[in-house]
């Protein structure tokens, strides 16, 4: 007699074949630790409460968990958007260019450390940083060295800048305007999401507070006159990366997009006018399932917090839109071709989880930045996915999965409940201000360790199946000439310019950052007549003061 | 259990530190950790330290072993002002351990500059405490 129910199946026919030939594992579990039955059934989604309407729906209605468009790829796929920079501002702008010729969609913007920070490239703690990590943009010359050639009306670009991020804003507004590109017509993202810095990644400058003002300065202006600008990308990749679990990175990530929507009521926005540019910036990890269900999660938990949390109308500040990449912990040094397959089955679960752009890794990346070959490489992997595999033609396809919903349910309850907590100490920034996140991450990551060195958690290639490694070829260098090149550059600048002008137009930036003023048109006026990116966060400094650093490990 | 050193009975002491720009520390982080769990006595500088002020924190806190954590890339402008620091500062019997994003290429010449191990990505924590242990019982004690 076939079983009836899941119970009666796992007695009469699953028990006894264990018993017989037992499980690889005692426990199977996800990377988040949630523990995954052998099977799962209509019962399970039952006992959970499934409601197909409200909490699944069709694909561009509320709550959008099965997508925020209507047919999601069928129109148009994702945007390719593979992240780099490096040297100079002259050799990123050959790259931006290659990549565009090779079919990559949009841009998206690295820069170096001190740009990040707020250093111009001739600053002391610059030594060594110029041009290593990403590209250095110190004024508006540098911005329109990159841009050179590139319609600034035709790009979208994306900006992984979070505490300069209003300066490169200007920049890249002024820029464009030089092009004859209006505000009204470039797109594209920053990322200023400067809360996820205090917790992972620490590009921070100044404390928490003033630069949760100079945030929703962004939101602001660009709600007046940059329409089709994401104002903020809030950001659960580096949290994740630096440790956290799925569930966590999505926690850590609506708690600070909470606290980014509180400022920005309390600075008198309302929720619906700067609620639609509100975008996010997701992994994607290894455990394909689970991180499928966290991205229909997250897009539920959005709407949800959007609508009841903050009474939002527009559907359109419901509709969780974000980017994703692939997960650069993941990579290993230990043959890297292997990283070829994790970056596929990664990009995957974004692509069957709605991503909206991606960014797929390349196989060298634990070894050196990425090569021009992997990076191509990189991007074939989006293509096929995108135009051989048959994944882009269907909305949600795992929908409906009971293993899928089950999961998405899982998670977003976990996430929930952690939410709970950050809110009861008092939200996310004073949560930062205690040490909790990082602290949980901390333990995470520990944990996370310790099942790889016993073995409990395998690595092909590192923990298992090794082979004496071979050397690598053909690593890709920083050219260390560039460093010297945009230094000179700089000198030149500061002996060209109006110094009248620069003076003032500082002057004023330390004026109206000690009111409440918006920033953005000041930062604007100093960017126009050629501040650098040091002086202008330096005025800020002075003002708002710098971000100690934490101890605890 | 103290790792303690055999001659003085001291336990190792240990700075790890983050030098550069760099805010990438979860490796630091998580090495600081199995290092304290190992019974040595770790203090961990946070992120975005000079060559000056690591130096100066080996010094005042008296540590017999500095490990830093790069990778940003910025390893070869960085790491030998430490060198020459710890030098000028008669500090040379502090063992230097670094480990990061730091291409084969580069590890002779940094190892030719008294750095004792470069360790790369996918090194286990154990066999960071068993080289450092090693290391200072080579040294004649912590």
């Amino acid at each position: 007699m076939p079983s009836t129910d899941k119970k009666q199946w796992k007695r009469d026919t699953l028990d006894p074949s264990v018993k017989k030939f037992p499980e690889r594992r005692e426990n199977f579990q996800t990377d988040s630790g949630l523990n995954i039955d052998p099977l799962y059934s209509p019962e399970d989604l039952q006992a959970q409460g499934l409601d197909y309407d409200n909490d699944l729906g069709y694909p561009g209605e509320y709550p959008y968990t099965r997508g925020v468009q209507p047919n999601t790829y069928r129109g148009r796929v994702w945007t390719m958007r593979q992240y780099s920079g490096y040297g100079s501002a002259a050799e990123t702008n050959e790259r931006f260019r290659y990549l565009l010729d090779q079919g990559q969609t949009g841009l998206s913007i690295a820069f170096d450390l001190p740009t990040q920070i707020g250093y111009d490239s001739d600053h002391l703690l610059a030594k060594g940083e110029v041009g290593k990590v990403g590209v250095p943009i110190c004024s508006l010359v540098d911005m329109e060295t990159l841009f050179d050639g590139i319609p600034m009306d035709k790009v979208s670009t994306s900006m992984t800048i979070n505490a300069t991020a209003s300066l490169l804003l200007c920049f890249y507004i002024v820029a464009a305007r030089n092009q004859g590109v209006s505000e009204e017509q470039i797109s594209g993202t920053v990322q200023n999401d400067i809360l996820k810095e205090y917790i992972a990644r620490g590009t921070y400058a100044y404390p928490p507070r003033p630069s949760m003002r100079l945030v929703v300065d962004v939101f602001k202006y660009c709600a007046e006159n940059v329409p089709k600008w994401n104002t903020i990308s809030i950001s659960g990749y580096h949290m994740r990366e630096a440790g956290a679990t799925a569930v966590q990175e999505l926690a850590f990530t609506f708690a600070n997009a909470i606290a980014y929507v509180e400022q920005a009521l309390n600075a008198g926005l309302k929720i619906d006018d700067f609620g639609p540019r509100l975008s996010f910036f997701f992994v994607a990890q290894n455990n394909l399932f689970e991180e499928v269900a966290k991205f229909r999660a997250a897009r539920r938990m959005w709407a949800r917090i959007m609508k009841e949390r903050f009474g939002a109308k527009d559907p359109r500040s419901m509709m969780l839109r974000f980017h994703t990449q692939t997960a650069g912990v993941s990579l290993t040094a230990q043959q890297p071709d292997n990283n070829l397959i994790r970056c596929t089955i990664q990009a995957l679960s974004a692509i069957l989880g709605g991503s909206q752009s991606l960014h797929v890794n390349s196989r060298d990346e634990a070894l050196a930045l990425p090569s021009e070959d992997s990076v191509q490489l990189s991007l074939r992997t989006q293509q096929i996915l995108a135009f051989e595999s048959g994944v882009s033609d269907v909305v949600d396809p795992l929908g409906g999965s009971y293993y899928i919903e089950s999961l998405t349910n899982e998670l977003e309850a976990q996430a929930l409940e952690y939410i709970k907590r950050i809110d009861d100490l008092g939200g996310s920034v004073a949560a930062i201000e205690q040490g909790f996140q990082v602290r949980e991450i901390g333990d995470s990551a520990y944990m996370h360790r310790q099942e790889v060195e016993s073995g409990d958690r395998t690595i092909v290639g590192v923990n298992r199946f090794t082979t004496e490694e071979l050397p690598i070829e053909g690593l890709m260098r920083v050219n260390e000439e560039a460093a010297r090149v945009q230094v000179e550059r700089l000198e030149k600048l500061r002996k060209e310019r109006d110094d009248g002008k620069v003076k003032a137009s500082l002057e004023r930036l330390e004026q109206v950052a000690q009111t409440e003023e918006n920033t953005v048109p000041a930062i604007l006026g100093c960017v126009e007549n050629y501040c650098t990116l040091g002086e202008i966060s330096q005025v800020f400094r002075g003002v708002f003061g710098e971000q100690e650093g934490t101890l605890s490990f | 259990m103290q790792d303690n050193d055999s001659s003085t009975g001291r336990p190792i002491r240990v700075l790890v530190a983050k030098p550069g720009l760099d805010g990438h520390d979860r490796g630091a982080k998580v090495i600081a950790r199995a290092l304290r769990d190992s019974g040595m006595e770790v203090i961990y500088t946070g992120i975005r330290q000079s060559p000056q002020m690591i130096t100066q924190a080996a010094a005042q806190e008296d540590v017999d072993v500095i490990g830093m954590s790069i990778l940003s890339g910025a390893h070869l402008e960085i790491l030998p002002e430490i060198m020459k620091l710890l030098r000028e500062q008669g500090m040379d019997d502090v063992i230097v351990v670094v480990g990061g994003i730091i291409p084969e290429v580069d590890r002779q010449p940094l190892k030719d500059l008294g750095i004792s191990e470069v360790f790369g990505p996918g090194t286990t924590t154990g066999s960071i405490v068993e080289f450092i242990q090693e290391k200072i019982k080579e040294r004649g004690g912590a």
